[in-house]
């Protein structure tokens, strides 16, 4: 029996262009289009890109930001947001590079607790007392800062270049030197993301967290454990692609992944996951990191600065988040 | 009766209409209030009394329909202009910001302190300190204090809207005082409530709205308080009764036991046995506890008092984990407290499978099968399923419900289940319920539309100011029996 039924809550009639409507329906195609053709402007802008080092370099650049900005996506799909990243990202890789002397395995294992354990932190902070993401994330960040500042002059004094093997995964290619081996990483854990947020329980529930905990709740479920297992899963990401980092540099500092935070949070909402959560996936936030990865190839061929990327940056998060909203009808 | 030819009205409404979206509140409005007398405002839940005193208070603009005060048209665009009109109004919930101090409240509306408290001292208000947090002060306080900052802008017309409801009997006697001493100055009351003994004692006219429009106006002391139901009620229209009961199951055990509940001051002491097999209504005009008994009972809120046995053995409810555990689930007042709006109706239905971290880590093996099963179950249309929130209302009440289905249960307690859902839809609901009481659960239903308790309750108690104050089988129930109960006034009295 079907019973006919107008939709109760209609999406603002807006007079649909073409582009909105093809966003709408095929967000991942559009921005397939757009890398695609980035990648073009790039290769106009020096023809050299289209060669085996210039792809390899935006993956090899795209891979660590695209790992920390999983950390991002899951997070804002409940709801939530991490702005310690970049600082979960660097002590992982401080971590990592201080222990490299004692073999890459307990580097690398050492390094990603630190993210798991910060993460957790987050999840117990924002999951069982209440506090807002941003402001338990921004003060995880200063934390960690600080106490990496002051653990660098006494127990963690000593080395701060990194293990042949992290620096392999991190910065090496293999196939005749085209594909860097972070994109396998990437590639793992892209998977991993992908299928755990489509077809396990948990990616139901980080889901339904976003967009109504208060059904969450009444449907019986403890969203404080969703929370702590968010961020914890968010600084396991976030550390490994500290490490990854520190790969590619080759040393370890303080400032090492501090820049990522706002490019992290840039793939995500590029790749259509909205901040208020509930919608999003991470195959979109895959493209917007090798969206972002070839901006800045591009960017650098034009001889642009950090300042000027970050200015970019900046401008495309506000410019997208401002298209969302209009194709979806939510403000 | 109309008022008296050669008087002019103070305020008069001409065919006000209102909507919001598709749903009607106001169809046509004609209200007549003469000065110097308290005229009651009276209709069943929904019936569009609330949505009137807003439209006349400038909070909405009416779609349709004239206003006029003292024969001149007015148009009330904002608050302050219904203010400048001479029309001032205490709402239902206090209009006050709970982090200012009381005087800062009042001197955030430019009301004159001491005007206020020559009204609060009339009222056994003076102990208020104006000083306070409005946060930290009781809410009948509050409801005096919103009174007294109307009568300081001394308005011809007062509206108070249920301002009764939430005051103990010696501060209403206050506020009775108050109208009295108002009315005498030539000035005039719009006075809601749903306690029928107030009209009867306070007012001289009263105008009845019923499904958003005028169906009397009559003077209380001449129909009596069976005539204002009566008017109230109108003919009662059943639509299709879809719901009928079936032969009833033999009832089984008791699955769900309230022992002397007790919540703040809006539940007071509520006891019922729930059996296996049986639904349970729940009649009550609004305000008078539904709303939190059902959060205590579904584990949202501890009580204050008294105990809650699920089979004969004590919950004590954290959060609704606890009682979902224990198989007792809510479908909540509002739908969309209960929707993932933006999230896939297979999803919503398959919520609460995920309860445990256990099932975490894939997609539980028999969702597909319950999920459709809940669908077809239910009927539910799937055409916009992608998005739950693009659903129709009856169907999004439908997945509410439904996702109860896949998770399994032992005590339903359903609130307002019905609220604005066609009729069809509803016979589905009802149908359902009456079948999951068949297969052995035990339902709790509170619902606003009393004639359809007898349609698919076993019994029905009736709850009164955070009491239980009567209870009858639901057979015989009557819309009218139910709200003579529902008002506080026992049975005999009325007969």
């Amino acid at each position: 029996m079907t019973i006919s039924n107008a939709p109760m809550i209609e999406m603002e009639v807006l007079p649909d262009s073409k582009w909105r409507t093809a966003l709408r329906d095929h967000p991942l195609l559009v921005l397939g289009i757009v890398l695609i053709a980035l990648v073009i402007a790039t290769a106009i802008i020096e023809p050299r890109y289209l060669g085996v080092s210039g792809l390899r370099n935006t993956v090899l650049i795209a891979a660590p930001l695209g790992i920390m900005a999983a950390a991002q996506t899951i997070l804002m799909l409940t709801g939530g947001i991490d702005l310690s990243v970049g600082m979960i990202a660097t002590a992982a890789a401080y971590v990592a590079g201080n222990q490299s002397p004692n073999g890459a395995a307990i580097a690398i294992v050492l390094g990603l607790l630190v993210g798991v354990v910060a993460g957790s932190v987050n999840g117990v902070g924002v999951g069982l007392f209440r506090v807002n993401p941003l402001i338990m994330t921004l003060a995880m960040s200063a934390i960690l800062l600080g106490l990496f500042t002051a653990l660098s002059f006494t127990v963690l004094q000593g080395s701060t270049t990194v293990a042949q093997f992290i620096k392999t995964i991190g910065g090496g290619s293999f196939l005749g030197n085209r594909i860097p081996y972070n994109a396998l990483v990437w590639a793992a854990v892209s998977v991993l993301i992908i299928y755990g947020l489509r077809r396990t329980g948990l990616g139901r529930l980080l889901y339904a967290v976003g967009d109504n905990p208060i059904a969450v709740r009444l449907a019986g479920i403890r969203i404080w454990q969703v929370q702590i297992a968010a961020y914890a899963i968010a600084g396991l990401l976030a550390a490994l692609a500290g490490i990854l980092l520190a790969g590619r540099t080759g040393a370890v500092d303080l400032q090492l992944a501090v820049n990522f935070l706002l490019p992290s949070v840039a793939a995500a909402v590029i790749g259509g996951t909205s901040i208020f959560g509930g919608i999003g996936s991470y195959s979109g936030t895959i493209l917007g990191a090798l969206i972002l990865g070839v901006l800045t190839t591009m960017l650098t061929f034009l001889d642009a600065g950090q300042a000027i990327q970050q200015i970019v940056y900046g401008g495309i998060v506000l410019g997208l988040a401002w298209l969302y909203a209009r194709v979806t009808g939510t403000s | 009766m109309t008022i008296e030819p050669g008087v002019r009205p103070l305020l008069s409404t001409r065919a006000v209409a209102k909507s919001f979206g598709n749903v009607i509140a106001l169809r046509s409005v004609e209200l007549d209030v003469a000065p110097g007398e308290i005229h009651a405002l009276l209709g069943a839940n929904g019936a569009g009394k609330s949505t009137l005193v807003k439209i006349l208070s400038g909070v909405y603009q009416a779609d349709a329909g004239d206003v006029e005060v003292e024969g001149e048209s007015v148009r009330l665009s904002t608050p302050a202009a219904a203010v400048a009109a001479g029309l001032a109004t205490v709402f239902q919930d206090p209009a006050l910001i709970p982090d200012l101090t009381v005087g800062q409240n009042l001197r955030l509306t430019g009301i004159d302190e001491g005007e206020v408290r020559v009204w609060l001292e009339r009222m056994d208000g003076a102990s208020l300190d104006f000083g306070a947090l409005i946060r930290e002060l009781p809410l009948p306080l509050l409801r005096l204090l919103d009174l007294a900052r109307a009568l300081a802008l001394e308005p011809s017309l007062l509206m108070l809207d249920e301002i009764t409801a939430a005051l103990p009997a010696d501060q209403a006697e206050h506020v009775f005082t108050v109208m009295e001493e108002w009315r005498s100055r030539g000035n005039s009351v719009l006075f809601i409530t749903h306690r029928l003994g107030e009209v009867m004692r306070m007012c001289d006219r009263a105008t009845v709205l019923r499904d958003g429009r005028t169906v009397a106006s009559v003077a209380p002391q001449e129909v009596g308080e069976s005539g204002l139901v009566e008017a109230m009620l109108g003919e009662v229209v059943h639509g299709e009764p879809g719901a009928v009961r079936t032969a009833r199951a033999g009832v089984g055990q008791v699955l769900l036991e309230a022992v002397d509940i007790g919540s703040g001051d809006k539940v007071n002491g509520v006891s019922f046995r729930l059996h296996a097999g049986e639904v349970l209504g729940l009649a009550a005009l609004e305000g008078q506890g539904q709303d939190r008994l059902f959060e205590v009972l579904a584990g949202d809120r501890r009580p204050d008092r008294g105990e809650i046995l699920v089979k004969g053995a004590s919950l004590r409810a954290r959060s609704p984990y606890d009682a979902v555990a224990r198989g007792v689930v809510l479908v909540p007042p509002d739908r969309l407290l209960a929707l993932l709006p933006q999230r896939s109706v297979r999803e919503n239905l398959g919520l609460p499978l995920y309860d445990r971290i256990r099932r975490w880590f894939s997609v539980a093996r028999d969702e597909k099968e319950k999920v459709a099963d809940a669908i077809d179950r239910l009927s539910i249309d799937t055409r916009a399923a992608r998005q739950a929130g693009r659903l129709s209302g009856g169907n999004q009440q439908k997945v509410v419900l439904g996702r109860w289905l896949t998770a399994g249960f032992q005590v339903l307690l359903c609130f307002d289940p019905t609220r604005g859902i066609d009729v069809r839809t509803k016979a589905q609901i009802y149908g359902l319920i009456r079948e999951l009481a068949a297969d052995g659960a035990a339902v709790l239903l509170y619902t606003s539309e009393l004639a359809e308790i007898p349609l698919v309750c076993d019994r029905v108690q009736v709850l009164y100011r955070g009491s239980i104050v009567d209870e009858q089988p639901a057979e015989s129930a009557t819309e009218e029996s139910l709200l003579t109960a529902a008002h506080g006034i026992r049975s005999e009295e009325v007969a």
